[in-house]
């Protein structure tokens, strides 16, 4: 199935079939206009069939002016992992997780060259702590019952004696870090890469730290100046985090082991799903519409809790490991060669579907603030160059936008959404009168350090992630919302069905407006010229 | 327009079962258990056994109930006796079965800036201790009624529980000029949901099913400091 090239850009005339959107936990099939660009996620490239000979090669051979990992160890020595957590990638991989077998190889180089004391870290930065089972899946039954839970954890970040501040950037933004990765004699971060915003200096100047460091990035004036997040380059995200990463090479002396998936998120049976709908073949119809017919006689709680237990097909396509920046450059390079697709001209109205699961919900509910940001933070920002759709044009939406939360991992973001949402959309508002209310929030962060919630801050985060959306784009229109308070919180309008919200997207663009459709997912990086 | 509040803002917690694995029972336990002559240890700790199956059912019922039947057992304890066995009761029962992320919660909502208040059901002399301990700002717990330094084995009114804890914090709060809208409270008990819903911010902790029932409804924060 690898590597079978076609036309990832698809231009629709009448006798086109219909297309499928994601709807939540659902699909809607939906018949475009003739015209209507649709771009597809390129076909997953060919995997590394040998992932361990694969990662021992890229330990041995390390990218950048650094020693090989085995030269780096000595008896006595104090190293700490930082491992990903389970927000990538998404969905969660078929077991063993990548993580698990680089862990496996990294482990058996340190004890063979006499390193007794290191312990492995989940770098959630402010992500919800991961539960013993989803570290148990992530890492294999037998790191985890040998390291669970003394040496291989989740980062508490609100741990008053377990942060250190190392320093300031020259632009005066704090560079807090765990310390025990501070103080080790080497740290070993060991990442997923499915994206080009991960990976890099955002690592570890994210992973591993907290409030004090994050807040000087992950906020509206920063995300305003990312064109796009995609974008290292473009990103003001990506250059506070290298800001930071000069203070920490400074101090730390990191091996850095990223690794690249290709985009096969399906299995071989629902892989027809990532291609275009024009190349199905009647079966592939077939087992859509019935999928299709089976998914509404299932109850919405059993076909999310199906969903998160089917997981990713995953591939692996590169693995570099060395020194950071070195590492990440060629990271990217395969990031660009999987995700980007060429698209030449911005479209007046671009549309796509909004699944069950962001990286922030997975075996949770995806809550209004969720789908927000997967609207206008992750999909919007899935280009390079431009954005898809013009400045002021309109992007429509499908998803039911029902009005849920998971108390135990969303707490404050209920809070966020009915007291401060329903005040005021504006961020820069939000962040003076609240942000550090929910920050400091004693329940917020004890249900972060004791429990699974994310921290107290996070949903003011979510709201940010979508600012340079919310600055460009005209209007949303979501399609198919079961209810009208949750879009107008948002700040959305609605539609009962798809024509609807394209008869209002041509009151303002005119009677043919340009309409691109994004496929996601599989997920697709437009290199907009 | 009003201008913008200059009013503080208060923590108030339960204690047993919030902050403590401890409850009123392993407090007199202790006490039985301490009792100066081995006649009345063994009389008083056997009707203790005796009667926890009772006072667990009166508990679930109404805590007035519980409060009622239990506190009977101190009747013929002298009040300094049991002032000084509070301190010990503090170290040997208290101290050890205070729970991990209690203080740590109580430090938060200091740096916070709000006011830290204790609102028990138990005893003045068991609490005054924790209350030290954790350096709160102020506690109010159930007394017991003395008749010449014997305790009588009544409470003194207005006996703390239910919702007469909530009154007390509505009180408190004007006295000190505390919004209540701001502040927080956090509770184990679904017999503590009128002091929950006094405040702006409430906290289930380790809770029960019937207080775990209502947060879930009401999308209160659940927090297990074990």
């Amino acid at each position: 199935m690898e590597d079978k090239t076609y036309n990832c850009v698809r231009i629709l005339d009448e006798d086109s079939p219909a297309r499928y959107m994601h709807y939540a936990e659902d699909f809607l099939t939906v018949k475009m206009p003739a015209g209507t660009r649709v771009v597809y996620a390129k076909p997953p490239m060919k995997p590394i069939e040998n992932r361990q000979a694969a990662i021992r090669y890229a330990l041995n051979h390390p990218e950048g002016d650094v020693k090989p990992l085995y030269a780096q160890l000595k008896p006595g020595m104090k190293v700490t992992i930082a491992i990903d957590d389970i927000s990538v990638p998404l969905p969660p991989m078929r077991t063993p997780d990548l993580r698990q077998q680089m862990l496996e190889i990294i482990i058996q180089i340190l004890e063979d060259h006499g390193v007794e004391d290191y312990e492995m870290v989940v770098a959630l930065a402010l992500h919800r702590p991961m539960t013993a089972n989803e570290i148990k899946r992530m890492v294999g039954p037998s790191i985890f019952k040998q390291y669970y839970p003394d040496r291989l954890y989740n980062l508490d970040a609100e741990d008053p004696d377990g942060m250190v501040i190392l320093g300031q950037t020259d632009q005066g933004e704090d560079v807090q870090i765990m310390r025990r990765a501070a103080e080790s004699d080497l740290l070993i971060y060991v990442n997923i890469n499915y994206v080009p915003m991960n990976g890099g200096f955002k690592s570890i100047g994210t992973g591993l730290s907290g409030y004090k460091s994050i807040r000087h990035h992950h906020n509206p004036a920063t995300i305003l100046k990312c064109d796009s997040y995609m974008d290292p380059e473009n990103s003001a995200l990506y250059d506070s985090n290298k800001r930071m990463g000069k203070i920490l090479k400074e101090h730390l002396n990191v091996f850095h082991i990223e690794t690249t998936l290709n985009n096969k998120m399906y299995d071989d049976n629902l892989m027809f799903m990532a291609k275009p709908e024009d190349d199905w073949t009647t079966t592939d119809s077939l087992k859509f519409k019935a999928f299709q017919a089976a998914l509404k006689r299932v109850p919405r709680k059993g076909k999310r809790a199906l969903f998160h237990k089917v997981p990713a097909d995953y591939g692996l396509i590169g693995v570099n490991a060395g020194e950071t920046e070195a590492v990440h450059a060629k990271t990217l390079e395969k990031c660009w060669q999987q995700h980007a697709v060429k698209l030449e001209g911005q479209a007046d109205v671009v549309v796509y579907g909004i699944t069950f699961e962001s990286p922030y919900n997975v075996n949770s509910v995806m809550n209004p603030l969720l789908v927000h940001v997967m609207a206008l933070g992750y999909f919007f920002n899935m280009y390079r160059g431009k954005p898809v759709v013009k400045k002021g044009g309109t992007l429509i939406v499908t998803h039911p936008c029902y009005d849920e939360f998971d108390p135990e991992h969303h707490p404050s973001y209920i809070e966020f959404f009915n007291r401060c949402l329903s005040e005021t959309r504006d961020s820069t508002k939000l962040a003076h009168k609240w942000e550090a209310e929910f920050a400091n929030n004693p329940n917020y962060v004890e249900m972060y350090r004791r429990g699974n919630a994310y921290h107290g801050v996070h949903p003011f985060y979510m709201w940010y992630w979508g600012e340079n959306g919310r600055a460009h784009i005209g209007r949303v229109i979501v399609v198919g919302a079961e209810n009208a308070h949750v879009p107008e919180r948002l700040g959305w309008h609605t539609a009962a069905t798809m024509e609807d919200a394209l008869e209002m997207a041509r009151d303002i663009h005119g009677p043919n407006p340009d309409i691109t459709m994004m496929h996601h997912p599989p997920f697709l990086i437009a290199d907009v010229t | 327009m009003g201008h913008p509040t200059t009013r503080g803002s208060a923590a108030f917690y339960d204690v047993d079962g919030t902050l403590i694995k401890t409850n009123v029972v392993h407090a007199y336990a202790f006490y039985a258990l301490h009792a100066p002559k081995i006649s009345d240890r063994i009389g008083r700790t056997a009707s203790l056994l005796a009667s926890l199956p009772m006072y667990w059912a009166a508990d679930k019922y109404d805590r007035k109930w519980f409060n009622d039947a239990f506190y009977k057992n101190y009747a013929g304890f002298s009040e300094d006796r049991l002032i000084v066995l509070g301190q010990e009761l503090f170290e040997n029962v208290i101290r050890p079965n205070i729970f991990p992320g209690a203080r740590d919660l109580i430090k938060r909502s200091q740096d916070q800036g709000h006011k830290q208040v204790l609102v028990t059901g138990a005893l003045d002399f068991a609490t005054q201790p924790l209350a030290e301990y954790f350096g709160v700002d102020d506690f109010v717990a159930n007394r017991l009624e003395f008749m010449d330094g014997i305790a009588t084995g009544e409470l003194r009114k207005p006996m703390l529980a239910g919702a007469n804890k909530a009154l007390w914090v509505r009180r408190y709060a004007e006295e000190h000029n505390l919004d209540l809208d701001r502040s927080f409270a956090y509770a184990d008990s679904g017999s503590d949901l009128p002091l929950l819903s006094v405040v702006g911010h409430p906290c289930a902790i380790n809770p029960d099913f019937r207080l775990r029932t209502t947060a879930k409804a009401y999308q209160w924060p659940i927090l297990n400091l074990d």
